[in-house]
């Protein structure tokens, strides 16, 4: 980068410095700066890594700490009497966690660490937590490192059956779920009757303007296509687009009023909203507070998701973060977690244990789902880069950006 | 203004010398004074400008994996014109709107601050500014509950048949509009008050006993007067709301949605970074090319 440099002391200089001529010096200097930001402005690089060409140090054997990013209300709060399962973690192991919880949206977390993964920087972070297709991205892009097995025993033991093998990592040889959940219906009792399927959800005259669906392009467009009659984990590109194409007649007939993150719950709360397609946690934590909110297995199934554990290029704690994945999946603390996140618990023997000391919620199909429910669930099919980036575009079009 | 006018030499001198060394350090003084800001501005300015207008000619084929090559593929601005017209053109249309309802609240409300309020001025000034003591986006989702459905404004307009019964606030373009029009009064407000607090009060008693009425006072006196303030009042409203996305999020559907929130989404969930930054450089360009026909009719050379 060029830049001008201040005139040499023994210089003439001319009277005054006139508005104009200090404007010139200003443009020529900008030009300047210009034309070395344009050379290094000449394309980007492609972002893919590979192992070789991303290296990760461990340092988890000299250093007992871990950065783990997390998304909001994702783990059990400490509390004053009982020691939070985070907080044993770190009493049982002497590992410190930084526990940060700035992840509320898969893609803008993307966003935040896109740069520093795509030129192989370390993001200052050992451990997060995304969704399955957002995982399958980095994934596929070479951000993420490999897990050692032999230092999770009780992810191999305890991992349920139909977690095991996702089609974007068979093995999981990459992730390990944190939770999962279910993608369905919620509706609000007092002011509206049941709402049995996407189908009523999207045509019935009574719901409309007052309807809300999920911003989360897989957890929507799953349902659009169940609509349409095509599979959601194995469809072609004609039958997305005529999901989409359904999806923008009920944008443009005014039944949707939004697409919505996890906000959608205050537009419940406020009336605003009487019928939605909501997440399975954010409804059990609904029910705590008034029972008129009621939870449905819509027609056309319900979308079951997981958000996982990744460990990114660059951390240099991944042998701590191994030890806290194992940790999670020993079924005392999976069922503690379990009964404050009201998410699916991904983990064999956690019901047994939270027989122990809470009764409630064990047999909530929401939380511990038996395999006839299991059976009407579906999972968003796996996506190339490519796709991913055509089917969002399109999605993002319908949804008004 | 100029510079030159201030800090450059006062014409021929018989003391020569000393009045040169005297311009000498002054022109130092000035370069050193101004140095900051320019290094700022091309920092944070100048060389993001080029980086983005680069951005915006890549070859909209690459990806994250590809890479993107500079092909000066002009065609990217002919392709987001041609998919979100409809976002620029409602963009421009609420920016408008709200500029003028602004125009409409804080021309009076700047009046009555600076010659009617007396002893309560400065009060009155801090409750203009109030609102800035909480975020943004707070100051947005507080509409949210105002404009709520249930909420007591819609059933009261219903009442009175200015809402259909089966009608909303929230989420149509009125919602976006108002909130707009609320975020940015006080930019509007401010630099009203201060042209019209500038204006010597004797001026409008002559023209009365020039046997003007109240009303030709106004439009021949103060008008003009604080036109430097409704200049820089309405810029500083229009830019910013035509480029906001937060209001259209969070009070608007879909349907209201503007260009802020289209390059948002670009940037951020579809990330194709060469349509996202054609369309910033295209609302630059559109604001920039509005702002100088409106400050060229304005007349107001003094501003700029």
């Amino acid at each position: 980068m060029t830049s001008r440099r201040p005139a040499p002391p023994g210089r003439p200089v001319p009277p005054g410095l006139s508005r104009r001529s200090f404007l010139r010096g200003l443009s020529a200097g900008a030009l300047g700066l210009a034309g070395g930001g344009l050379l290094s402005a000449c394309g980007v690089e492609a972002a893919q890594q590979t192992t070789d060409s991303c290296t990760s140090e461990d340092l988890s054997a000299e250093e007992a700490m871990l950065n783990f990013s997390n998304w909001t209300f994702y783990i059990d709060p400490i509390k004053a009497k009982d020691v939070s399962t985070l907080e044993a973690f770190q009493k049982r192991t002497g590992i410190t966690v930084d526990y940060t919880t700035d992840i509320s949206d898969n893609a803008a977390f993307f966003g935040k660490v896109r740069n520093q993964l795509a030129d192989c920087q370390p993001t200052g972070r050992d451990l997060f937590v995304l969704t399955d297709w957002m995982a399958a991205k980095m994934i596929g892009l070479g951000w993420i490192q490999e897990l050692d097995k032999a230092n999770l025993p009780n992810v191999e033991a305890n991992l349920l059956e139909n977690l095991r093998s996702p089609g974007w990592d068979p093995e999981r040889k990459y992730s390990v779920p944190w939770q999962s959940g279910l993608a369905g219906i919620c509706y609000n009792s007092e002011l509206t009757k049941e709402v049995g399927s996407f189908e009523e959800l999207l045509t019935r005259a009574d719901l409309k303007g007052k309807v809300t669906l999920l911003s989360e392009m897989p957890d929507t467009m799953a349902f659009m296509l169940r609509v349409v009659g095509a599979d959601p984990s194995d469809f072609t590109a004609d039958e997305f687009g005529q999901a989409i194409e359904r999806l923008q007649q009920a944008v443009d007939s005014g039944q949707i009023r939004k697409f919505t993150g996890n906000e959608y719950t205050r537009e419940l709360k406020s009336g605003n909203v009487v019928a939605c397609e909501a997440w399975s946690g954010d409804v059990i934590q609904l029910q705590f507070e008034d029972p008129k909110y009621k939870f449905v297995v819509p027609e056309e199934g319900l979308a079951l998701w997981s958000d996982n554990m990744i460990v990114p290029n660059k951390a240099t704690h991944k042998a701590n973060a191994e030890t806290l994945m194992d940790y999670y999946y020993d079924p005392e603390v999976a069922a503690e977690l379990a009964a404050w996140v009201n998410y699916i618990c991904p983990v064999q023997g956690a019901k047994e244990a939270m027989t122990k000391f809470d009764k409630s919620l064990v047999d909530n199909q929401l939380i511990f789902p038996d395999e006839s429910f299991l059976a009407n669930t579906f999972v968003f099919m796996g996506l190339t880069s490519e796709q991913e980036q055509d089917y969002q575009t399109q999605f993002q079009q319908v949804i008004g950006a | 203004m100029s510079l030159a006018a201030e800090v450059g030499p006062a014409g021929p001198t018989p003391a020569r010398q000393p009045a040169r060394s005297r311009s000498r350090r002054s022109r130092r003084t000035a370069l050193l004074l101004l140095a900051p800001g320019a290094l700022w501005l091309l920092v944070f300015f100048a060389l993001p400008t080029v980086q983005l207008a680069a951005t915006s000619l890549y070859d909209p084929s690459g990806s994250l994996e590809t890479g993107y090559a500079l092909t000066f593929h002009w065609q990217n601005y002919l392709d987001v014109l041609a998919v979100y017209r409809d976002q620029f053109l409602r963009s421009f249309l609420y920016a408008g709107i709200a500029t003028v309802l602004a125009l409409l609240l804080g021309y009076p409300l700047a009046y009555a601050i600076a010659f009617k309020s007396g002893r309560w001025k400065n009060l009155m000034l801090v409750l203009v500014i109030a609102p800035f003591f909480t975020s943004f986006l707070l100051r947005t989702l507080a509409w949210q509950a105002i404009l709520a459905d249930n909420g007591f404004v819609v059933d009261s307009l219903k009442a009175v048949g200015l809402v259909p019964t089966d009608g909303r606030l929230l989420a149509t373009p009125v919602a976006v509009v108002t909130g707009l029009t609320y975020n940015f009064l006080p930019f509007m407000t401010l630099p009203l008050y201060a042209s019209l607090e500038k204006i010597d009060h004797r001026l409008v008693e002559a023209a009365h006993d020039l046997y003007s009425s109240a009303f030709t006072a106004f439009r021949k006196v103060t008008l003009p007067l604080s036109m430097p303030g409704l200049v820089a009042g309405t810029l500083l409203t229009f830019i910013p709301a035509a480029g906001d996305y937060i209001n259209a999020e969070l009070l608007g559907t879909p349907k209201e949605y503007m260009i802020g929130n289209v390059i948002q989404s670009s940037f951020l969930v579809r990330l194709d970074f060469p349509q996202a930054a054609a369309l910033s450089f295209l609302l630059m360009i559109a604001i920039l090319v509005l702002v100088m026909a409106y400050v060229r009719r304005a007349g107001t050379e003094e501003l700029v």
